[in-house]
């Protein structure tokens, strides 16, 4: 187990739950301004990183709690069947939708079939880091267990 | 009613496939539901079918116009006749033959997947569709050679005919896209009209001809069909006798109305089809096992065929269309007679069979009637469409009579295996003597299980007493394909020219059998040292070779060197372009922003760091120094975006460096002679300078207004959003997104993949087992 700072610690702690907010908010704010799904997955991404350099494995593992290949289906179904809905809706894929709602309190909503699109990139490319780490790790695991294991090949 | 029929045989083939071994036996009865029906339709609406074709259009996606464009006429009814008929028949010798044998409900599904694939391809009457179900009997045939995976001939075989044919298949698919693109449609029906000529054409036509040669196992493709009689006997019957094999066959006679007048169509057709038929002729006079006798017998047949309908005499596409009919007919009662013998006696081979002896009779008779057929002895259906075949070239030219003496030769040999055949189940002492007396065989078939090849018989002996049954159906055909052709099938014509030949043929053939000892010493020392078999095995063992030398010198595994050729191809590729142009248009404005300069200063003095630091962590630290640098310059620019994906881009790739990392050694190792380092210092500074230079020239060559001029408005309007590189991602270039996302995911399952696949040999016991040091962990 390696020495933990925990200056260093702390200070992720902070920062990563306001990196996810900015991570959010870049993909929500993405269609009409700087963002999108890629830069927000990313940006969560390297919070996860981060949180994985002060904390290791079982850090990223207490926050996301499901298994990182599930973000990267989900996130490819999603996007993919925006695609085909869109396909149903008019003779091209990814012809984008927006829809318009009055709510109250909130005031005038805009949806468009992109942002659903891009949540499903969001979730891939986090999925995609979280798989790098987790394999990194077991695989980092089982060499820390070869070379002890005096069995084992070398 | 086409496409109906076409579902239907995909729907038993199917249900008798899932089914399985619950269905048992009676898979036979589902699957054999199919060619039965097609059968009873073609012989019903034969009316409909002869006089003015079926034609059926089926919309596929209405969009992208794509159809399936189905028409049958009456070339094609004869072949649905045949194919459909043999068809049923199998289905019903199938059933006794596989008995309640484990692999019989898979043979039975395939077999009914495989009549549907013909059924396609003869009611095809788009090229791209006959192509699709054109591959799919070469699929279904690599299963159905394969039944007996256990056996590792039986895989061989069915690899080496799925090469061969499945190859021959795509060079078939590009002649027929050219000869599409040419013609201006891919419909048959329509090429017709088509003015076709030059040599784009005559290439198609070769492209063509080789599929349907390796198709038809014409030489020198023929090798893969002596191998195919590894299969059931039942498929062989089916599929290597009277079916998939008359598809090239049945392609060349399509096509002849269209291309015949392409110059290298009649000769190369002639030529290779009569090569055929001798060659295959006299292979069929060596081997001892029954099934190869009858396979080269097919080759040779297959040979006749094509040159009578690649020849293009309005007489002899008829004689063709009778020989198709009657070789069928003979040859599948042929292949079911020796696949009893077999089944019975448990050999095929002559040396080996027993004396076959009470209750034998029947299966003898069979094998007499259809022999003699195959030999065109009258008054049998063989004899009638040879004897269309001499009249229809005694007639011709100088270069007719050259053909016709081939075919004789031919039909000589034909005469000669026929005799070796009866001689081998009537008499196998007097091929193959043995010095003890065969012991007569256990038990003989059963009636039903003959029942199949017997119909087949009559047929040959009714259709040969009665031509006028089939007189009709071969005319029209024959019309349909050439309409200067008629076919009045007759059983004496008078003492002509052609009975004449007839006769001489039989006793010639009489003659060559009877000096098969003294011709046999001659042909093994004349049979050519190399075979079809062995080149396909030359082949089939050198492209792997080839392949591993290739990637030893392509792949030594050397990273400065992979990445020294990435760079120096990057660098003067674009050299070239700029070299032989007139691109250069002077220098830039030298700094356009003040704010510019202290981030190139960053820029340098980090990269300049990292190739001099001798510690891998600073190296990736400085690295990121650049990256980020590069962020700001997006930001003074006004790229937001961008800036913010380098930005995480960067931080990442950070995080993942220090990752593998911990696996490298702390320190960059240096042992690298001076020359190395010179190498690689030349390397770098002439890949950064071109790149700088592509960059300055570039930036400043452009000749046209941007296409993003109009991109903010149309992304608001078309897109909904105002950030026009996000609505770019995701609606204007979408599915470029959907297709990276798509890789992101696939990178993803690699590096689990690879990352698990390391562990598991580490870890896993039960593997480290089979590790080639045998040690094993405890």
């Amino acid at each position: 187990m390696r020495l933990r700072s925990i200056i260093l610690d702390t200070t992720v702690r902070v920062v990563f739950d306001a990196a996810l907010m900015l991570s959010l908010y870049f993909l929500f704010a993405g269609h009409n301004q700087p963002g999108g799904g890629f830069v927000g997955g990313l940006i969560a991404a390297a919070a996860l990183a981060l949180r994985y350099v002060a904390g290791g494995l079982s850090a990223v593992i207490g926050v996301v709690r499901v298994p990182p290949r599930l973000f990267l289906g989900i996130g490819l179904v999603v996007s993919c069947s925006t695609a085909l809905w869109t396909l149903r809706a008019s003779a091209e894929p990814l012809d984008q939708r927006a829809f318009e709602w009055t709510m109250p309190l909130i005031g005038d909503v805009k949806l468009t079939t992109a942002t659903i699109f891009d949540i499903g990139v969001y979730l891939v490319v986090v999925g995609l880091v979280l798989t790098a780490l987790t394999a990194f790790e077991e695989q980092a695991a089982a060499r820390t267990a070869a070379d002890i294991d005096p069995d084992g090949e070398p | 009613m086409l496409f109906a029929l076409i579902v239907l045989h995909a729907v038993c083939g199917t249900v008798a496939l899932v089914g399985g071994r619950r269905l048992g036996r009676s898979a036979w009865l589902v699957g054999g539901c199919a060619p039965a029906a097609a059968m009873v339709w073609s012989v019903v609406d034969r009316p409909s079918l002869i006089d003015d074709g079926v034609q059926q259009t089926v919309e596929w996606v209405p969009a992208l116009g794509l159809t399936l464009d189905l028409r049958a006429d009456a070339f094609s009814a004869l072949m649905l006749l045949l194919v459909s008929g043999v068809g049923t028949a199998v289905f019903v010798y199938g059933w006794h033959y596989f008995g309640r044998s484990t692999i019989g409900p898979r043979v039975a599904g395939l077999l009914t997947l495989f009549a549907g694939a013909m059924f396609g391809v003869v009611v095809a009457d788009n090229v791209l569709a006959l192509f699709v179900f054109w591959e799919l009997t070469s699929i279904t045939s690599y299963l159905l050679i394969g039944a007996k995976d256990d056996e590792r001939e039986a895989r061989a075989a069915a690899q080496h005919a799925l090469l061969v044919t499945g190859l021959g298949g795509l060079v078939m698919l590009a002649g027929l896209v050219l000869l599409g693109q040419e013609a201006g449609t891919y419909r048959i029906s329509e090429m017709l009209g088509a003015d076709l000529s030059g040599s784009a054409v005559s290439g198609a036509v070769v492209l063509i001809l080789i599929g349907a040669f390796t198709k038809s196992a014409q030489y020198p493709f023929h090798s893969w069909l002596p191998g195919a009689m590894v299969a059931p006997t039942p498929i062989s019957a089916y599929l290597h006798s009277a079916a998939m094999v008359k598809l090239g066959v049945y392609l060349v006679a399509r096509l002849a109305p269209v291309v015949a007048d392409i110059g290298v169509w009649r000769p190369l057709l002639v030529t290779v089809g009569l090569l055929t038929m001798i060659a295959g002729g006299l292979r069929a006079l060596r081997p001892f096992d029954l099934k190869q006798l009858l396979a080269f017998g097919t080759i040779s047949q297959l040979g006749f065929l094509i040159v009578l309908f690649g020849i293009g005499h309005p007489e002899a596409t008829a004689a063709g269309c009778a020989l198709l009919l009657a070789h069928g007919l003979f040859k599948a009662a042929l292949f079911m007679v020796v696949g009893i013998v077999d089944h019975e006696t448990h050999t095929r081979d002559v040396r080996q069979l027993p004396s076959l002896e009470h209750g034998w009779t029947p299966a003898k008779v069979v094998a007499v009637i259809s022999a003699a057929s195959m030999a065109g002895v009258p008054p049998l259906a063989g004899f009638i469409a040879k004897e269309k075949a001499y009249e229809a070239f005694v007639h011709g030219s100088g270069g007719d009579r050259l053909v016709l003496v081939a075919i004789a030769l031919g039909s000589v040999l034909t005469m000669a295996y026929s005799l070796r055949f009866i001689t081998s189940l009537l008499r196998p002492d007097a091929i193959s003597p043995s010095d003890s007396p065969r012991a007569p065989a256990d038990h003989s078939p059963r009636r039903m299980f003959l029942a199949p090849a017997g119909v087949l018989t009559i047929l040959t002996a009714v259709l040969g007493v009665a031509p006028g049954l089939w007189s009709g159906v071969v005319d029209r055909a024959a019309r349909a394909l050439d309409p200067q052709s008629s076919a009045s099938l007759k059983l004496w014509h008078g003492f002509n020219t052609a009975l004449v030949l007839s006769l001489a043929t039989w006793v010639a053939g009489a003659l060559v059998f009877a000096l098969r000892r003294p011709l046999s010493v001659v042909q093994n020392r004349l049979a050519p040292p190399v075979t079809g078999d062995h080149v396909y095995g030359a082949i089939v063992r050198g492209v792997p070779r080839f392949a591993r030398r290739l990637t030893a010198v392509v792949q030594p595994g050397s990273l400065p060197l992979y990445a020294g050729v990435i760079l120096l191809t990057a660098a003067t590729a674009p050299l070239i372009a700029l070299a032989s142009g007139d691109a250069w248009s002077g220098w830039p404005e030298f700094v356009g922003d003040p704010a510019h300069l202290p981030i190139a200063a960053l820029l340098i003095v980090g990269a300049l760091a990292a190739t001099v630091a001798r510690r891998r962590f600073a190296a990736v630290i400085l690295l990121g120094i650049v990256g980020y640098g590069m962020a700001l310059l997006f930001v003074i620019q006004g790229a937001p975006d961008l800036a913010l994906t380098q930005f995480g881009v960067e931080t990442l790739f950070v995080v993942v460096f220090l990752l593998v990392m911990r696996r490298l050694p702390d320190r960059f190792e240096r042992r690298d002679s001076r020359l190395g380092r010179g190498a690689r210092l030349a390397a770098a500074i002439g890949f950064g300078a071109f790149v700088s230079l592509v960059a300055l020239v570039a930036a400043s060559s452009r000749t046209s207004p941007s296409v993003s001029q109009t991109m903010p408005e149309a992304a608001y309007t078309d897109g909904f959003g105002s950030n026009v590189v996000n609505v770019i991602l995701v609606d204007i270039r979408g599915l470029d997104t959907l297709g990276e996302i798509t890789v992101l995911v696939a990178a993803g399952i690699g590096v689990a993949a690879l990352a698990r696949s390391g562990r598991r040999t580490r870890r896993d016991p039960a593997r480290a087992i089979d590790t080639p040091t045998g040690e094993v962990s405890a």
